[in-house]
């Protein structure tokens, strides 16, 4: 069978989230459009939970993007991925709305949203298991540490607002704030029972 | 003594919980201490992955226009959606390490493309199916995860996976006591879902290796992907 290659390539679909946001810095508007259709969900997600008003979660979305359209030549590969940056810049402007609009809300979203079918199964899946993934690892965090990470992630509040509000030190709450978000890194990054290692035997060729 | 409170304020910072006067102290020093930058690298990562715990509709189709038109209308020169993307796709690579990933042009003669489209949709729907099942079982690992079904059937869900090479392909493997035995061919895409075509008992191992074209009876080359079809706590 001749290979013959596609006359129309599809997209930067095969590059690193890195390499899309240094085409980004050269003004290249489909690298904009492939960094929205890879995190533009996740963005959204996020702005919608802060803010729990679809118009504003869309200004916040769009601001982030935007941010990062206008920073990109910023972006130090060295000092983090690219996808921390992005969901960085869209947790701010959320950030900055929400206290804006003083629409801060301490309980957790109820409403259980239709999830409205995207393009593809295989992103769905994909976004289905990290959001099980990061679910777990969230509830393995002591109580108290979950807490201050999602009134301060989720709900916009500042340390100090935390303290007052939950009768606490301020030194508590960074340290709470600290150990939840070191200890949500080991979970999610330790090897899960299931990881085994295996190396190849030399007599196999 | 001041740097001290200032090292304290990285989680907050990273969690974007500073009053603005503090968050704008905390740049300040931020700029020239290097643990600091270390430390809220990693802080930043981990609050950012909180964004993903959200159950959410997606975005309204208009959302991703606006944001096109109104980034367009900022650039003077902004390089057009469609046409001319091979040229900076090479300059960024010999530009960055970070480009690291492959940048092969899909290869596939025109008579293929329609089979391979309908393939491509069962398999789809087959992963869907094994993912919906009730008591399936989700094993994660660092590049992805193995769903494996009540009944064995399992299937990978792989992130961003650079194509394989030319001439070679990506093969899935089920190693269950004995050697491990081959479990279908796949390519690389942004997320790859692939059913495995051979069950997976409790306690195999299913890897993953590249391969050339059409794929080997025995692996010949180390697996990049190995998980354990264990319980997970």
């Amino acid at each position: 069978m001749g290979k013959t290659p596609r006359l129309m390539p599809r997209s930067f679909a095969h590059l690193s989230d890195e390499a899309v946001v240094a085409m980004l810095a050269r003004s290249d508007e489909s690298a904009l459009a492939e960094l929205y259709d890879r995190f533009g969900r996740a963005a959204y997600g996020l702005a919608l939970r802060i803010l729990r008003d679809e118009k504003l979660a869309e200004d916040a979305v769009q601001e982030g993007f935007l941010a990062a359209w206008r920073n990109a030549d910023r972006f130090i590969p060295e000092r983090g991925r690219a996808s921390t940056w992005l969901l960085t810049l869209v947790h701010r402007r959320a950030v900055d709305l929400v206290r804006r609009e003083g629409r801060r809300r301490a309980e957790p979203l109820r409403e259980s949203f239709e999830p409205a079918p995207s393009e593809s199964a295989e992103d769905d899946a994909w976004l289905r298991i990290e959001r099980e993934r990061v679910q777990w690892a969230l509830k393995k965090l002591p109580d108290q540490q979950r807490e201050a990470l999602e009134l301060a992630y989720y709900g916009g509040f500042t340390q100090s607002e935390l303290a007052e509000r939950l009768g606490e030190p301020v030194g508590t709450i960074k340290s709470r704030m600290f150990t939840g978000l070191a200890r949500l890194r080991e979970l999610l990054g330790e090897p899960r029972p299931g990881e085994a290692a295996w190396k190849p035997t030399p007599n196999t060729t | 003594m001041e740097a001290d409170a200032q090292h304290d304020l990285t989680a907050a910072y990273a969690l974007d919980a500073l009053e603005p006067e503090e968050a704008r102290r905390y740049e300040a020093h931020l700029a020239r201490c290097e643990r600091c930058q270390g430390e809220l690298a990693e802080l930043s990562e981990s609050a950012s992955t909180l964004a993903y715990a959200t159950d959410a509709p997606a975005p309204p189709p208009e959302l991703r226009s606006r944001i096109l038109a109104q980034a367009r209308g900022e650039r003077a020169n902004v390089v057009p959606l469609r046409p001319r993307w091979a040229k900076p796709l090479v300059a960024v690579a010999a530009l960055a390490a970070c480009v690291a990933l492959g940048l092969g042009l899909w290869a596939s003669s025109l008579s293929n493309k329609l089979d391979r489209r309908e393939a491509e949709i069962k398999r789809q729907q087959r992963v869907a199916q094994i993912l919906a099942e009730p008591g399936s079982r989700k094993i994660s690992f660092s590049r992805g995860t193995l769903v494996v079904g009540r009944s064995g059937d399992g299937a990978l869900v792989l992130n961003k996976l650079a194509p394989p090479g030319a001439d070679r392909t990506y093969e899935a493997w089920v190693a269950d006591q004995g050697a491990p035995q081959p479990a279908g061919l796949f390519e690389g895409g942004k997320a790859v879902a692939v059913p495995l075509d051979r069950p997976v008992p409790q306690g195999a191992t299913v890897m993953v290796t590249e391969e050339k074209a059409g794929g080997a009876a025995s692996p010949t080359q180390t697996p990049f992907v190995i998980v354990r079809n264990a319980s997970q706590s």
